[in-house]
């Protein structure tokens, strides 16, 4: 029988790899930054790589490209080359068009193929082998709150893409994670004075919710908000996120007292959903005296188009639209279209929004290190980036600026022009405590430059 | 009463799809003995016919608009399909408005030359390998299908209507004797169902009275046979795969309008279709179509909000659930045949 023996070298060596590891904080080695901290990838060279990590496959992958295309114009404006975009529009003027700090950008990709577990070892592939300084990027709150606690680990920043769950910068709120993008309270707050002047006080409303984080925080905005105003809600029913045809679920609206149904749907989910229920007449019903109507909650242009002409006269909300007028969205606008040949999506915008923050905050800072972009973007009051004034709240680091309520434009004059905008709510309507119960139960924490 | 007669209306319109897909399964696994884990997208690129036929409808002149600016504040082009510029603006729009259905007389070769290249490029290579290495290239060949119909159309649904005359829903009840309005069903589901059993009929009929059918219906009984008699049954076997594909592919171009085609639709039907081919019997065609229905049927009652109230969740594994009883019950199905997938 052979037993275990411990010899004096052995004891030895086991300690020294034992001590390397504990040295190590995490798999993510610092490096001392010229400002003398140590944090996770500090740019040493001429360059500063950057991590885009955005879905290239899977349902959200025409959004994802979307996405790229804007980080590519933000890349191209931060090292001075095109016509500068939102740059000259930006209230801050720390930009100069030389890179970040004097440091080329050059970036990286990911493919979150809109999974948690891929999109975690995408940004962790760009963090640990590609050197990114930062991540950003997403289509999907899931990703959004995986990638954004992968970061706080890591110590890196993480600059949230598109994610519209509450929880983001809610219950799953991080120190070193922002969010630009609006959120489901903020939808709700925004539409519910709308829907009050379009369609009155007296509703009964049904709603269908994609059965997954994002869908239950958009219910519960929508439903609080309008319940607040004196619409009455016949009855809440998850739909599977996998859900293709929704005639079994639309079928028993119809036997219901509902006279508005709201689809707490997002990409395939809305297109198939509101497809069906166009299908079935909703739309040509009359209840309770009064015409049925539909809510999108969350519009987008790109899944509107899936929609086609069922998306005609339904009302939604959106981060930004490329039909605003104000100097920062046309100049995004000119820039991206002549570049692309056709406009922005809001995913395109916040994304294009964050990376220019992120370098703002980085030049403000003096400091690529986390801790100091964190404190440079906490309380952030800035404007010309086509949301009009708005705050990085220190709080939860969320954005916090107008919110659009849209609604399907009856008759289109191109591919495009699918949305109109109804209403440019202001800020102070979608504002909300940080301690809000729909936003309870998470804390930043600190930051952690990871080294 | 009136919540289950509608869900039974729901459940045939997605039957019909079930069985038209596991009905082209099973074609192929009786007649090759191939698991053909490329139905689904053979399903999906019938509904991307109909996108591409309305495609090729609306290919338009381009003119400039100077009245009217685009997002750069450009002339906005103003697009003026040929069709209409060769047939007249009215007919030529009421053929664009009925491009779904006319898009069976482009699916049907379309289709018929995919399953043939499919069959005599690929799995002709794989009739004498095992079950697992049939399934590991027809899903691999499914996935490269969905990731090229996602290169050239992108990753979104695209809206396909169907013909306007069909595009609205009527009232069930009041023609049954019901209140007004308490059963209202899309006209384009019924026109869905009833072409499905257009086709299954069509198929029956065709492998009943037609000689080319009996052959085909003798060599599923006994190919070797067959084969003794001077009959060449692996071209007829392979015209039938043409067959199924081109049965998906019409499945999938009917589908079109009821959700807006997208890349990954096959995936989502590919497995329950399997499902209905177990619970049905591996090899049964009436076994295929009995099980696609019945278990659509099942699927809009696990839907209904008042199965929900008293078991969440029940929606998403109840047909798995009646694959598992009837398995248990009946191991080769509800109409399989001794022997098939036995050996």
């Amino acid at each position: 029988m052979s037993g275990f023996k411990m010899n004096r070298r052995g004891l030895l060596k086991s300690g020294a790899v034992m001590g390397a590891g504990l040295a190590m904080p995490t798999v993510f080695a610092g490096r001392l930054a010229a400002d003398g901290h140590a944090f996770t990838n500090a740019p040493t060279g001429g360059t500063v790589t950057l991590g885009f990590n955005v879905p290239q496959s899977g349902p959200y992958a025409d959004e994802g490209a979307d996405e790229l295309r804007a980080y590519q114009l933000a890349v191209e404006h931060l090292n001075g080359e095109g016509d500068g975009g939102m740059m000259s529009t930006f209230s801050s003027k720390a930009l100069n068009g030389t890179g970040i700090m004097g440091k080329k950008v050059e970036f990286v990709t990911g493919d979150t193929q809109t999974k948690s577990d891929a999109a975690r070892a995408s940004a962790k592939s760009m963090i640990e082998k590609d050197g990114a300084v930062m991540i950003t990027g997403g289509s999907s709150s899931g990703v959004a709150v995986a990638v954004q606690a992968l970061c706080q680990e890591a110590g890196v920043i993480f600059m949230a893409g598109l994610t519209h769950s509450n929880d983001t910068t809610g219950k799953d709120r991080k120190a070193n994670g922002f969010r630009h993008f609006f959120n489901s309270y903020m939808s709700g707050a925004a539409l519910a004075p709308v829907l009050k002047n379009a369609y009155g006080t007296d509703r009964n409303a049904y709603h269908l919710t994609a059965d997954y984080n994002w869908g239950y925080t958009t219910e519960q905005a929508v439903k609080e908000s309008t319940e607040a105003m004196g619409w009455n809600t016949v009855n809440t029913v998850l739909t599977p996120l996998a859900a293709t045809d929704f005639s079994a679920y639309i079928t028993p609206v119809l036997q219901s007292d509902a006279d508005v149904l709201v689809l707490n749907h997002y990409g395939g989910n809305m297109v198939n959903s509101l497809t069906n229920a166009v299908q079935f007449g909703l739309r040509d019903r009359i209840v309770n005296g009064k015409n049925f109507e539909i809510i999108v909650p969350l519009y987008s242009r790109l899944m509107a188009k899936g929609a086609g002409a069922n998306v005609k006269g339904i009302f939604g909300s959106t981060n930004w639209h490329w039909s605003l007028q104000d100097e920062g969205s046309q100049a995004f606008v000119k820039s991206f279209g002549t570049k692309y040949g056709f406009p922005p999506s809001q995913a395109a915008h916040t994304c294009y929004v964050q990376a220019m923050l992120y370098a703002d905050a980085v030049e403000r800072a003096g400091s690529f290190n986390p801790c100091a972009v964190v404190e440079a973007l906490e309380g952030f009051e800035f404007d010309g980036m086509g949301n009009g004034p708005t705050l990085y709240r220190a709080e939860d680091h969320q954005c916090f600026k107008d919110v659009l309520v849209v609604r399907g434009k009856e008759n289109p004059t191109s591919e495009f022009d699918l949305l109109e905008i109804v209403e440019v709510t202001p800020v102070d309507q979608v504002t909300y405590a940080p301690d809000h119960p729909q936003f309870a139960g998470g804390s930043l924490g600190t930051c952690n430059p990871g080294a | 009463m009136d919540a289950i007669l509608l869900q039974t209306l729901n459940g045939l319109d997605k039957g019909s799809a079930y069985a038209l897909i596991a009905l082209g399964l099973t074609l192929i696994f009786g007649t090759l003995g191939v698991v053909n884990f490329a139905h689904g997208a053979l399903f999906m690129m019938g509904a991307f016919c109909a996108v591409t036929f309305n495609k090729l409808l609306t290919l338009s002149t381009i003119t400039l608009d100077p009245e009217k600016k685009d997002f750069l504040g450009n002339p906005l082009q103003v697009r003026t399909p040929y069709i209409e510029d060769w047939l007249g603006p009215e007919l030529g729009a009421a053929i664009i408005d009925w491009s779904v259905p006319l898009a069976i007389l482009f699916a049907i070769p379309v289709m018929i030359i995919i399953g043939l290249v499919m069959e005599r490029g690929l799995i002709k290579y794989f009739y004498k390998r095992p079950h697992a290495d049939q399934i590991l290239v027809t899903f691999g060949l499914a996935i490269v299908l969905q990731e090229i119909i996602k290169f050239y159309y992108g990753a979104n649904p695209i809206p396909t209507p169907a013909p306007s005359a069909f595009a609205g829903s009527f009232d069930f009840g009041a023609l049954i004797g019901m209140d007004p309005g308490t059963i209202i069903y899309p006209y384009w589901r019924l026109v869905y169902f009833a072409f499905a059993l257009l086709v299954i009929v069509a198929v029956f009929v065709f492998l009943r009275f037609t000689t080319f059918g009996m052959v085909v219906r003798a060599g599923m009984a006994d190919r070797e046979t067959v084969g003794l008699l001077g009959i060449n049954i692996d071209k007829r076997f392979t015209i039938m795969f043409a067959i199924a594909a081109c049965v998906a592919g019409l499945a999938g171009v009917m589908y079109a309008p009821i959700n807006s085609p997208n890349y990954h639709m096959g995936m989502d039907f590919l497995v329950l279709s399997f499902v209905v081919v177990v619970v049905g019997g591996m090899g049964s065609l009436a076994g295929a179509v009995l099980a696609g229905f019945l278990l659509g049927i099942l699927e809009s009652f696990a839907s209904m909000t008042q199965v929900l109230d008293v078991l969440p969740g029940i929606n998403q594994i109840i047909i798995y659930l009646v694959a598992i009883v009837v398995l248990l019950t009946r191991p080769r199905g509800l109409m399989g045949r001794k022997g098939v997938m036995e050996d």
